[in-house]
């Protein structure tokens, strides 16, 4: 296997304040990594990190095997932002439209190719939405909204999904289903990063935790996390890991 | 989903939207069309204008005055005879189609005062313009000085929210106050010194139009429009999530900057007939009016350039009729179109509801 993701002693501040301190984890091909932590404990700046949207102050990160700054191949990146998600903003957008976007990392200047329509029209069905493709992703429910936004991500055919908090204010039924989807892209071998503030749910899904409260507290299997008394010594309580059964 | 759930849900779909869809879109391609056609009109106008002396123009030429003349003895105006109205009518034609397809994604990324701020700079650089031309002798384009302030700011500008928070309303406020007053200073400081229309800049005329300008506003809009069609794709995904465009390895920064530097080209453009300090009401009021009642973002950028078309048209014809700015004129017919359309999807609104 190899590594997707290669943190080695990565530090970032903000001004003065330190969100992240000396954090070296990798995330392998095939894995679905869990990211938890307590509220403002760094998760979203460290998945920042990984994709190169902040530069660490100290350390080094690697994607796909290349050091973060030669990395040009955005289309193997999928990513879905918390704001994304929460954007209640009025752009008329299709759905279509929206998921054509992840066809721009690959396409240059010219028209969309029979191809990238293609790959636009299956993601839309490989995610249960094609009975959607003409309407606003303003107007889609929450839960609509996530899968229109995989879609995009499968569009550019990712082998690396990163979500950060995807189902923030989707109702527990839609909720599922989407972890589901998740299962199932995982299984046809897409590796995943999602950030989830329900640890129970990341417990049942990840195969792989990472636990950090601005330090790294766990980086494992989930078993081995479940056992530990990292979560407690992140978020500083004595927690314990809720599991769902529906 | 179930297969036929799905297969449902399309036979609904197309039930309720199918041909009334299909209606829209040829209409709206219609609507752009008759824009493209009106637009390259005007284009071929400023380029037989420009060349009139040489022999199969001013053929051309010639024709086309009867044709003024003509116009005017229908209406009963005197107005289509004058060459200077139809290079007015050309810049407003273009600032119409230009001003809408930037102002889709100034509008959309909540950018819209930088439309306002640019128009401000503008003005220092007419101002500049003025006292070097008083004062050198130098008998160069105001506009072209404008051009060059206008881009100078707009790299300013973005210079600014980088190093700022994004696209923070008080870097922007201070670049808009600022350019300002350094105008009205530099116009104070060199007052007397040359006969030029400051007034006409400010609140737009007909008059201002001068042959240079509305040639440097044809040459804009070929750039303009052959930029936001290179670059379309990009401009949108950055737009819609930024985020994800710079995690597709986009290069924001790059695309951030020839947004506002083609802003800035509109603007300059379009100061000559709506005035700097209503410039950016075309970058934003047509582009609001189409959100209103789009089903996409391309149809967006379709009906933000046919009502920026109608707003001048009809603005021309009330500035012409009544013997109004045009730049007032244009904007007031905007803000028209615009509330007619929040009745408009309003209306439709309740439409489609009760199809239940």
């Amino acid at each position: 296997m190899s590594a997707i993701v290669d943190l080695d002693g990565v530090t970032f501040a903000y001004g003065d304040t330190v969100a992240v301190r000396d954090v070296s984890l990798t995330v392998e091909a095939g894995d679905f990594l869990g990211l938890v932590g307590p509220n403002g404990s760094g998760k979203t700046t460290l998945l920042h990190l990984m994709l190169g949207l902040h530069e660490a102050d100290e350390g080094s990160v690697e994607l796909f095997g290349r050091p973060i700054e030669e990395f040009d191949d955005g289309g193997r990146i999928g990513y879905v932002s918390q704001k994304a998600t929460s954007r209640g903003g009025a752009m008329p957008v299709t759905v279509r439209e929206c998921v054509t976007m992840g066809r721009f990392a690959h396409a240059g200047r010219g028209r969309l190719s029979e191809a990238d329509r293609t790959a636009v029209a299956d993601a839309i069905e490989t995610v249960g939405i094609g009975d959607l493709t003409d309407r606003l992703v303003s107007e889609l429910s929450g839960g609509q909204k996530q899968r229109a936004y995989i879609a995009r991500a499968l569009a550019s055919d990712a082998d690396l999904l990163a979500l950060d908090e995807p189902t923030v204010g989707v109702d527990a039924e839609s909720r599922d289903a989407f972890y589901a989807l998740l299962d199932d892209l995982n299984d046809e071998g897409i590796t995943i990063i999602l950030i989830e503030h329900d640890i129970g749910v990341v417990t049942d899904r990840a195969n792989r935790i990472a636990c950090i409260n601005t330090e790294l507290y766990h980086h494992g299997d989930t078993e081995s996390f479940v056992e530990s008394d990292a979560l407690a010594e992140a978020y500083g309580t004595t927690g314990q890991v809720v599991h769902h059964h529906h | 989903m179930s297969g036929s759930s799905s297969a449902d849900g399309e036979a609904a779909a197309e039930a309720i939207e199918g041909p009334g869809r299909g209606l829209r879109r040829r209409a709206e391609l219609a609507g752009v069309g008759l824009t493209g056609i009106v637009a390259v009109g005007m284009l071929g106008f400023l380029l037989l204008y420009w060349a009139q002396d040489l022999p199969v123009a001013s053929d051309l030429y010639a024709a086309f005055r009867s044709l003024g003349r003509g116009m005017d003895a229908a209406f009963g105006t005197n107005v289509f005879r004058h060459p200077i109205m139809w290079q007015s009518m050309a810049v407003g034609v273009l600032v119409g189609v230009v001003a809408p397809l930037v102002g889709s994604f100034l509008v959309h990324r909540e950018m819209a005062l930088i439309g306002e701020t640019l128009a401000h700079t503008a003005f220092a650089g007419v101002a500049v313009g003025i006292l070097v031309t008083s004062s050198t002798g130098w008998n160069g384009s105001l506009l072209l000085v404008a051009l060059a302030v206008g881009i100078l700011g707009a790299l300013a500008v973005q210079w600014l929210t980088e190093r700022t928070d994004a696209y923070g309303d008080v870097p922007i406020a201070i670049m808009l106050s600022g350019s300002f007053a350094v105008g009205t200073l530099i116009i104070s400081y060199g007052d007397g010194l040359t006969g030029v229309n400051v007034e006409g800049f400010l609140f737009g005329n007909l008059a201002v139009v001068t042959p240079e300008g509305a040639r440097l506003m044809g040459a804009l809009s070929l750039i303009v429009v052959a930029g936001v069609a290179l670059t379309y794709k990009q401009l949108l995904f950055i737009t819609f999530d930024e985020q994800a465009a710079r995690v597709a390895r986009l290069n924001v920064t790059g695309y951030n900057t020839l947004l506002v530097v083609l802003t800035a080209v509109v603007v300059v453009g379009a100061m000559q007939v709506l005035g700097v300090i209503l410039v950016a009401a075309m970058l934003v009021v047509p582009v609001a009016a189409a959100s209103q009642v789009a089903r996409s973002f391309r149809e967006t950028m379709y009906l933000g350039v046919i009502f920026g078309q109608l707003s001048v048209l009809g603005g021309f014809a009330v500035s012409i009729g009544f013997g109004l700015p045009s730049g007032g004129s244009i904007v007031v017919t905007a803000i028209a179109v615009y509330l007619a359309s929040v009745v408009g999807s309003g209306s439709s609104v309740t439409a489609v509801s009760a199809h239940g």
